[in-house]
């Protein structure tokens, strides 16, 4: 039985951060996929943080991901709300159907 | 201030431009008719003040400075005005003319919704002519030479809704344009030569430099040669000489009073005076004079030929008085400035006569000039045909009428020169002076005798011109008539002249030494000619036609006006056009707009499209731009540092 290390911990935070990646390119369908994405890649991050801060036995990182998951509920509510309002004007929350600012 | 006349001769006509052309629709074409013709006026009463000082009194030379115009290094020129005894005749004449044409004009013009603008034009002529005369530098002289040159392309083109007079108007300034090449490199040469522009240091330097010459290509030419030819060049163009002859004729696109003064007074004369004014360097140029000799009397035969066969009333008097200025560069070649001054004045009253008689016609017929639709008008407008009569016997040379003495001393002096080119253009002035006669008959016999060839409408319609007409022709009579027999025993004493003019090899008065038939032979040829118009015009109508048919390519030749035209058309015109053209579609078009302003703007908008297709709109697009933005960032950092 090996001890787990800060490797382990940063190789599921990168599989995490991963997987948030090839959602958001290639599970493309609607925005809520894409938001589910990005917070996941978030999250990943902010796991990063934490283990950093326990095994370098600072505080500071904790702290800080307690103020990033603060943000990211106030972003995801943003989001959400702008996909309502959204979902209100097209019909549709279609990625595909996003496509205003084509040049 | 205190009238000057000296000063207001020449600036009064300026002031009736700049009053009139400013004032002018505003004030109503009433104020603009009397403003102008009262400062002509007065200009033409302190011309005569002028005449009557300097020409009657003797009174010495005058050199009245105003100001400096340019002064670069040794290159000085000033503003001034300078009157011996040449330019006092020119300004009274110039004055006096344009006093009678501006008047006559209110009259003529009345109808035209543009007649401030057409007074304030005919002032502005004035003036720069008179800049010419008075001026005592070539520079100033070239100022009043461009000048008359604007103004005669503003006149030409006054009816400027019509195609014709456009092109004419910048047919005359263009054919001017290369005479004034050649007077510009007769300036420089002068420049060069003298280093300065004014006519009395370059007369008093002439001697020292009569051994100088130009070297071109290998060959010397004497500078004294050189600038004279260069500044007869220039003469030809604005004097409507031999080659440069074209737009004359075209020039009649213009409104009749402005033929006349381009004619009498102001433009056409001015190549003349330039000459007589060089007169002491010409003197040393014996080439040049030559050479002015042949163009003179060559020109004077060819505008003849062609004026005999022409239909437009207004196109015969044109050509005739090319003709009469190739008399006076005759005269002027031979070394009789003063018969040239003189014949320029007597028929500066008998052509602006000519002009206005046929203005006052073109009126009365309601705007006809073809004299084919003319004929059998004289008891209609009788006084037209009176001065019309005065006007032809003054041209023609008829004794006693002023044409006759002019232009039978101008013949003299060429009986007396020596070398060929005198016995040449002896020749060719008597034959001018025959086909003279005969066109100037041939104008009245088809104009106002026979059977009216217009219809009833016109004809109905005929009438004498009012009074502001009228007088003008009666005043401008008197002229024709007497001005000859007045100035005739003047001009020929060399006192007269007041070393104005150099007429130190004029040979003393050998008027009786000369041969009874060269005497008569200028009457004769002219008596011959008004005949031989009666007999084709007036006893055998059809005898014009048969002949035309029986010469058919002479007749052609007369009438396309020895093809000059077309002739410049193909050799000059064209070639200048595709020139240009290829310069335009390809040196323009394709390789300045095409590398320049238009290229590199299709390559904006190349690029902008290409970079427009990476927006794609989607999200995940940009987001994933950003990512491998953002990875490669990273990797740079992380492996260059």
């Amino acid at each position: 039985m090996t001890d787990i290390t800060l490797n382990h911990y940063l190789v599921l935070s990168g599989l995490i951060f991963g997987i948030g990646l090839m959602g958001i390119f290639w599970g493309r369908k609607t925005v809520i996929t894409v938001l589910m994405s990005i917070e996941l890649m978030l999250l990943a991050v902010n796991l990063n943080m934490v283990s950093f801060s326990c095994f370098l036995k600072d505080m500071v990182g904790q702290v800080f991901t307690m103020f990033i998951l603060t943000v990211a509920a106030a972003e995801a509510a943003i989001g959400l709300a702008i996909l309502v309002a959204f979902h209100r004007n097209k019909d549709s929350i279609t990625l595909n159907d996003m496509a205003e600012m084509k040049g | 201030m205190t009238y000057d006349p000296y000063f207001w001769a020449v600036f009064a006509p300026l002031l009736g431009f700049l009053t009139v052309g400013v004032f002018g629709y505003g004030l109503g074409k009433k104020f603009s008719a009397l403003a102008s013709c009262t400062l002509m006026a007065l200009a033409a009463y302190s011309g005569g003040c002028v005449f009557y000082d300097i020409v009657l009194q003797g009174a010495p030379t005058k050199l009245i400075p105003l100001m400096t115009w340019i002064s670069v290094g040794q290159f000085h020129v000033k503003w001034a005005l300078y009157y011996d005894v040449l330019s006092a005749l020119m300004v009274s004449m110039v004055t006096f003319i344009s006093f009678l044409i501006h008047v006559y004009s209110t009259g003529y013009m009345q109808d035209d919704p543009h007649l401030p603008r057409f007074m304030s034009y005919l002032s502005l002529f004035t003036f720069m002519m008179l800049m010419l005369v008075v001026s005592d530098n070539l520079v100033q002289l070239f100022f009043g030479w461009e000048g008359v040159g604007v103004a005669s392309y503003l006149l030409i083109g006054f009816w400027y809704y019509k195609d014709s007079a456009n092109a004419a108007a910048m047919k005359a300034f263009i054919v001017n344009r290369i005479g004034d090449l050649a007077f510009i490199l007769g300036i420089g040469a002068i420049f060069y030569t003298f280093d300065s522009v004014e006519f009395l240091n370059i007369f008093s330097n002439l001697s020292s430099v009569t051994d100088d010459s130009f070297k071109f290509l290998g060959y010397e030419f004497s500078r004294l040669e050189v600038i004279g030819v260069l500044l007869f060049i220039g003469a030809m163009g604005k004097s409507a000489q031999l080659g440069l002859h074209t737009w004359l004729p075209d020039a009649m696109e213009g409104p009749t009073p402005v033929s006349a003064l381009i004619h009498a007074a102001t433009m056409v004369t001015a190549g003349v005076f330039l000459v007589c004014r060089m007169s002491p360097l010409y003197e040393l140029a014996p080439h040049a004079k030559t050479f002015i000799i042949i163009i003179g009397a060559s020109t004077a035969f060819f505008a003849g030929t062609i004026a005999i066969t022409q239909n437009d009333i207004k196109r015969v008097i044109a050509y005739s008085t090319c003709s009469q200025l190739g008399y006076m560069f005759l005269a002027a070649g031979l070394g009789a400035y003063n018969i040239a001054i003189f014949h320029l004045l007597t028929h500066a009253f008998f052509k602006a006569l000519l002009f206005l008689g046929a203005g006052s016609i073109i009126h009365a017929m309601s705007d006809e000039q073809d004299m084919r639709r003319m004929g059998g008008i004289w008891r209609g407008i009788p006084v037209t045909y009176v001065v019309m009569w005065i006007g032809s016997l003054a041209l023609a040379g008829i004794p006693f009428f002023a044409g006759y003495y002019s232009k039978d001393a101008i013949l003299e002096a060429a009986w007396m020169g020596e070398g060929l080119a005198s016995n040449y253009g002896y020749l060719l002035g008597i034959a001018a002076a025959f086909m003279t006669a005969f066109y100037s008959w041939r104008v009245l016999l088809l104009t106002f005798t026979g059977k009216p060839r217009a219809d009833d409408k016109v004809m109905s319609h005929l009438h004498e011109p009012g009074l502001q007409m009228m007088l003008p022709l009666m005043v401008l009579s008197i002229g024709a008539i007497f001005a000859g027999y007045a100035g005739f025993d003047y001009v020929r004493s060399p006192e007269f002249w007041n070393h104005a003019l150099s007429l130190e090899t004029l040979g003393e008065d050998e008027g009786h030494a000369l041969p009874t038939l060269v005497h008569f032979l200028p009457i004769i040829a002219a008596f011959s000619g008004i005949g031989l118009a009666y007999v084709f015009y007036y006893q055998q109508p059809k005898l014009p036609a048969f002949i035309a048919q029986k010469f058919q390519a002479l007749y052609a030749f007369s009438l396309n006006k020895w093809y000059f035209d077309e002739a410049y058309q193909r050799v000059f015109v064209s070639p200048a056009q595709k020139i240009g053209a290829s310069f335009w579609m390809q040196g323009d078009g394709k390789i300045i707009d095409g590398y320049g302003p238009d290229g590199v703007s299709q390559k904006v908008v190349d690029f902008a499209k290409r970079m427009s297709s990476l927006q794609s709109g989607y999200v995940y697009h940009y987001a994933f731009v950003f990512i491998a933005g953002f990875v490669s960032l990273i990797l740079y950092a992380y492996f260059w540092n």
